[in-house]
């Protein structure tokens, strides 16, 4: 999107990411599809698993957080959302209520690794523990780690509830979710 | 059936809810008189044929004159009464009041099968309930699938005793009780025997029909498949009063 032609001065900057969540809410985001254009005109992705920069710039306006916090690295990249965007957007269930992810605080977190890397594998079964991020006991909602901003819930939320939320940050109004979508959305 | 006919000695008392004037019989309860009007109040444990409970709390309403809440569903009306409904007070309590209902148990509506026709996830909704700022407490409840055709999941069980109060006073069959207090709290059949095993239960299948969430559900529905259907309730409790 930071490819088209008009000024970018006045366009409010976006930042999204995924933490512990299947992308849903990142498909539901270009599910908006011709409004995407509009939305063009008015925003710019600065950093996002959309575009192809590797760095989140110094300030942001908007930061979008997709999924729960369910390992060491979600933690890290939802402080660096916090300390880098000036309103911090929680998009989808996952992120809003630890929703599927936190269906495994039911188990032991040793009994859920063997489950997935030891009793279903038939060969070498072994718990990685390089090049993959540590996880944490307790899958945890984004709000219950950094301050968030807006809550959008929904399984995922609706193209139609993204794009009320954008267009009312965009129009410099607090929107409210809960008119457009709800858990389980 | 012939109709019910007025009790002669009930009076009439007027009084104000909100903005508007109205009338009601003195023997008829706040929720009463804003269902009849269409003013809308939250409520969870109420259910208009079974008799009031009062626990949930969400049906709270400040009269004016008294400090302290009052319960809409269990506060008869009175003469010269003012009551008003949706305060910012009232709307604050009702919120953390369904934020702690989220929190104790375990909701997972995307994957619910009461997703889309539950009670108390519509109630978070129009109560403008987006998150829980309360920590979930993370604490699974047993699910019973013992019975046949029915199935009991505690980590969906608000204990509003919907259930209870359909089974004893509608089917008369008294197989729904409350075992153990605060979040050890479950809603029991027979004396704590698997619902499967049951001799009271006649199967009849009322408990599900009125239980506002997914804690009680048909065998074999998957995602969102449970609809509730309760208009059976009033019709059945008009003709057992009339009796
Ligand atoms: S019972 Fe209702 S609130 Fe609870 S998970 Fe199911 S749909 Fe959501
Ligand atoms: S199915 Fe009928 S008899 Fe059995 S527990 Fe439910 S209400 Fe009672
Ligand atoms: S099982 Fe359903 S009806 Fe019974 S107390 Fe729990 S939520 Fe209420
Ligand atoms: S509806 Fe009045 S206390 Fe539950």
């Amino acid at each position: 999107m930071s490819t088209t032609t008009t000024s970018t001065a006045n366009r409010i900057t976006v930042a999204t990411t995924w933490l512990d969540g299947c992308s849903g809410c990142h498909m539901s985001f270009l599910d908006m599809d011709e409004r995407l254009v509009d939305l063009a005109q008015q925003i710019d992705i600065v950093y996002s698993p959309l575009v192809d920069t590797k760095e989140l710039p110094e300030q942001v306006d908007i930061g979008i957080l997709e999924g729960s916090i369910s390992s060491e690295d979600d933690l890290e990249k939802a402080k660096a959302f916090r300390k880098h965007c000036t309103l911090l957007i929680s998009l989808g269930d996952c992120a809003v209520t630890g929703n599927v992810p936190a269906i495994r605080n039911h188990f032991k977190l040793s009994d859920v690794l063997d489950r997935a890397y030891r009793e279903n594998v038939d060969l070498q079964p072994q718990i990685p523990t390089k090049s993959v991020p540590v996880l944490l006991t307790t899958v945890k909602p984004i709000h219950s780690e950094v301050e968030v901003d807006v809550f959008v819930p929904g399984c995922p939320p609706s193209a139609d509830a993204i794009w009320y939320v954008l267009s009312e940050l965009i129009a410099g109004r607090k929107p409210d979710p809960s008119q457009v979508t709800r858990f389980g959305a | 059936m012939p109709l019910p006919v007025p009790q002669p000695n009930i009076r009439v008392v007027t009084l104000k809810i909100d903005d508007q004037d109205l009338s009601a019989r003195e023997d008829e309860t706040i929720i009463e008189v804003c269902r009849e009007h269409k003013i809308p109040v939250p409520s969870l444990c109420y259910l208009d044929g079974l008799s009031v409970w009062g626990g949930c709390r969400l049906c709270v309403v400040e009269i004016a004159g008294q400090g302290r809440l009052s319960a809409a569903c269990s506060t008869r009306v009175a003469e010269g009464m003012h009551v008003h409904t949706n305060t910012e007070r009232l709307q604050r309590y009702r919120r953390t009041i369904i934020e702690m209902l989220f929190a104790e148990r375990n909701h997972v509506c995307s994957v619910c099968v009461s997703n889309g026709h539950c009670e108390l996830q519509a109630l978070g909704q129009s109560c403008g309930v987006d998150h829980v700022r309360v920590p979930y407490r993370q604490t699974p409840y047993p699910v019973d699938s013992s019975h046949e055709s029915f199935r009991l999941d505690h980590n969906r069980c608000i204990l509003c005793t919907r259930c209870v109060r359909v089974c004893d006073e509608i089917e008369g069959a008294h197989t729904w009780d409350v075992m153990g207090r605060g979040s050890d709290c479950l809603v029991i059949t027979d004396l704590a025997l698997p619902w499967g095993e049951s001799e009271t239960c006649t199967s009849c299948g009322k408990c599900v029909q009125v239980c506002p969430t997914g804690a009680l559900v048909k065998q074999g529905t998957s995602v969102g498949e449970m609809v509730k259907d309760q208009h059976f309730l009033p019709i059945l409790a008009r003709r057992r009063h009339a009796r």
